[in-house]
């Protein structure tokens, strides 16, 4: 399409353009999140995430002189670092709120008593007295410093491994887990059968069948809550994993029999009359030509159903219950957005957490996650 | 037993279960039931192959008529019933009683905000980046990165968002960078998801950064399949290039459009993730999906929680008749 005659030039800057502007647009919340996943508590709740990336210039909270004083000829002095740890720049110094930035970095001040006190621009403090500073009160040094860039994946090890805090993503994690796999795998070979069926065996209300697939495909799960929970209860599985892989694949069987079915009807005719006149019965032709054929379709809905069930919340949390040792990821951020609603760093990484294996099937596999979305709406 | 064990355990007996029971079935179906031998193997092959779709459907017909048809059989009748009064018939007091609250009709007000702004903005949206990306070397890129949203959970997009609309008081940095740009334009710090009504929409936009990417996705491949004559044609004809894609690209793919808008139609009206993670229903965000939940699971009231699923089935019904028709006409 794009070289066909016509399509000016001039206009193709102006769709480069806007398709970087759409990109970072639409890229913005989630890399700001991914940012923020990245930096310490005060970083986050002291400044916004994009200065994160640049040099920081802030004021830094004040910090008292401490250390031995060595003698040195008839002075006393004590040398320190205001940032041990980060690499920053000093740009202003003061020892009084009232002026925080009162000097230059490597001045030296006359502080009373005849002390006197420098900084440097590394953040290297002297401060010299002529009598000795023991059981003195030291002075607070205030300074405004650029520091460079600093990531930690201390939240990380926090929300996944430490018992305290955000205990419970780890946990979280694996119940995801435990729901996702086996309600994705479930659903494909029951849907996979009577696919072939509704596709290539004729029998009496065949495409009536068909049509009642279609209409369930849309029926909003909210209904299927109460009456579900009730009959869970009645048969003894209660609120328990075999409750909501049983409802994730009763969800999941309408899209599944529809995608498949759609594929397996485009499937050659030779192919499967070839078959038949050869004597396969129709369980040897499903299983031996048709069900490899259809490979993509069930790559597809196994993407789907497996997005779907690990992203859910509501099915979860009606038929697993909000027990905190069953809580999957979803429901464990939803917590945490209520408690710890103003601890950003671990609500964001907690959400990175739950949001990283999405990703990666979505990237490994959107070929087959857009064949499949092609074949689900689009008839 | 360790949940992870039981999965286990689960996956290799549903499997398992399955594949034997397709396998048995089939077996006896042709050794012991209807064998193909004797002086009636004719006839036994027929009648073999008129038994046969249904042991391929059952389990698939059990399932889906316990999980899905059953229930709203079964959630009408509840929304007819009283469970204090022991599941007593009451006929429409539930529904009586649900008109009557403001919270419901606020609901029903959002419902219809949402069900107008979400499928016209997510569509359009994408039937822009469907076309910009179709043009540009470095489009599937670009496609993939906007259809990333697709892949995040509804909840994990709430605390994206929720991290956008931050609010820190005055005398802080912002933080969230709504607020950061606004301040920065010289207004106060807003907590933006209480301001009354707008907060709607502030909720609504991360639905439709979620749903851009599978519009632009089913739009991309329709506006590919577009025949080139029609627009070399209308090239030859003197149209400019916005001319050709309203007048010539839009009509073509009106059918794909309808399905975007209502595939993303059926969506919202269940939605319900992003508002409770993100305001609970609270300073007038109520939905209907968490209205139903708010009634069913935190008031325990199942007659009127029961009345709004069946609300909600009323709106989609409409979609579901028109799906059943198109399908019908196929099947003819």
């Amino acid at each position: 399409m794009d070289n066909i005659a016509g399509t000016k030039s001039s206009l193709t800057w102006a769709v480069h353009i806007s398709v970087v502007l759409l990109v970072a647009l639409w890229l913005f919340p989630t890399v700001g999140l991914l940012v923020s996943s990245f930096r310490t508590a005060d970083q986050i709740a002291t400044s916004g995430w994009w200065s994160a990336l640049g040099t920081q210039k802030r004021q830094e909270p004040a910090i008292r002189v401490e250390g031995d004083q060595v003698q040195e000829g008839d002075v006393y002095v004590i040398h320190g670092e205001l940032f041990p740890v980060a690499d920053a720049k000093v740009s202003a110094w003061g020892t009084s709120s009232r002026e925080p930035e009162a000097y230059e970095p490597g001045q030296t001040v006359d502080i009373g008593d005849g002390d006197t006190l420098t900084v440097s621009e590394s953040g290297a403090y002297t401060l010299t007295s002529p009598e000795s500073l023991e059981g003195k009160r030291l002075p607070r040094i205030f300074s405004t410093a650029a520091t460079p860039p600093e990531f930690t994946f201390a939240n990380y090890r926090n929300v996944l491994f430490s018992s305290t805090a955000a205990a419970g993503v780890g946990q979280s994690f694996v119940n995801t887990l435990t729901v996702a796999i086996p309600a994705t795998i479930i659903p494909i070979l029951v849907a996979a059968f009577a696919a072939y069926a509704l596709a290539w065996m004729e029998f009496p209300g065949r495409s009536l069948l068909v049509a009642a697939v279609v209409a369930l495909l849309v029926v909003p799960l909210q209904l299927a809550l109460i009456p579900l929970l009730q009959f869970h209860n009645a048969i003894g599985i209660g609120k328990s994993y075999l409750g909501v892989w049983m409802a994730h694949t009763g969800f999941g069987l309408p899209l599944a029999i529809y995608l498949l079915r759609n594929y397996m009807v485009g499937l050659p005719r030779d192919i499967i009359e070839c078959a038949k006149v050869d004597g396969a019965s129709d369980f040897q032709i499903f299983t031996k030509i048709v069900l490899p054929l259809s490979f993509p379709a069930l790559a597809s809905f196994a993407i789907f159903q497996f997005l779907w069930t690990w992203n859910d919340l509501l099915v979860a949390l009606v038929f697993l219950g909000t027990d905190d040792q069953r809580l999957v990821l979803t429901a464990r951020l939803v917590n945490l957005l209520g408690s710890r609603g103003g601890q950003w760093e671990i609500l964001a990484s907690s959400a990175f957490v739950s949001i990283a294996v999405p990703l990666i099937v979505f990237f490994t596999m959107q070929r087959y996650l857009v064949r499949g979305l092609l074949a689900g709406s689009v008839k | 037993m360790n949940p992870a064990l039981q999965g286990v355990i689960t996956i290799i007996v549903g499997v398992g279960g399955c594949i034997g029971y397709f396998f048995l079935s089939n077996l006896v179906l042709d050794k012991f039931v209807f064998p193909p031998v004797g002086k009636h193997a004719g006839r036994n092959i027929n009648r073999a192959n008129l038994v046969r779709p249904w042991l391929f459907l059952l389990p698939a017909v059990i399932a889906l008529g316990l999980y899905l048809a059953y229930p709203v059989v079964a959630t009408f009748w509840l929304s007819l019933t009283d469970r204090d009064a022991g599941g007593a018939f009451v006929g429409a007091a539930n529904y009586v009683q649900m008109m009557n609250e403001p919270k419901f009709w606020e609901a029903i007000r959002n419902n219809m905000l949402w069900l107008i702004v979400v499928p016209a903005a997510a569509t359009a949206f994408g039937l822009i980046a469907a076309q910009l990306t179709d043009r540009i070397a470095w489009g599937n890129i670009a496609k993939s990165l906007i259809f990333m949203p697709m892949a995040i959970s509804f909840v994990g997009a709430s605390v994206i968002w929720k991290l956008i609309y931050d609010t820190r008081p005055a005398d802080q940095d912002q933080i969230g960078v709504l607020n950061a740009i606004w301040v920065g334009l010289g207004g106060d710090p807003q907590t933006w998801l209480t301001i009354p009504f707008w907060n709607n929409f502030f909720l609504m936009v991360v639905l439709i950064w979620i749903q851009t990417g599978f519009a632009m996705v089913i739009l991309s491949a329709a506006l590919r399949g577009i025949p080139e004559e029609t627009v070399e044609a209308a090239i030859v004809d003197g149209a400019g290039p916005f001319q050709i894609f309203f007048k010539i690209k839009v009509p073509q793919i009106m059918g794909t459009i309808v399905v975007v808008w209502t595939t993303i139609t059926l969506v919202v009206l269940k939605i319900f993730d992003i508002v409770l993670a993100m305001t609970n229903g609270q300073w007038g965000t109520q939905v209907l999906a968490n209205y139903m939940y708010d009634k069913l699971f935190r008031s325990f009231d199942w007659g009127v929680g029961s009345a709004s699923a069946m609300v909600i089935m009323l709106l989609v019904m409409p979609i579901l008749i028109w799906n059943v028709r198109t399908v019908r006409k196929e099947m003819r």
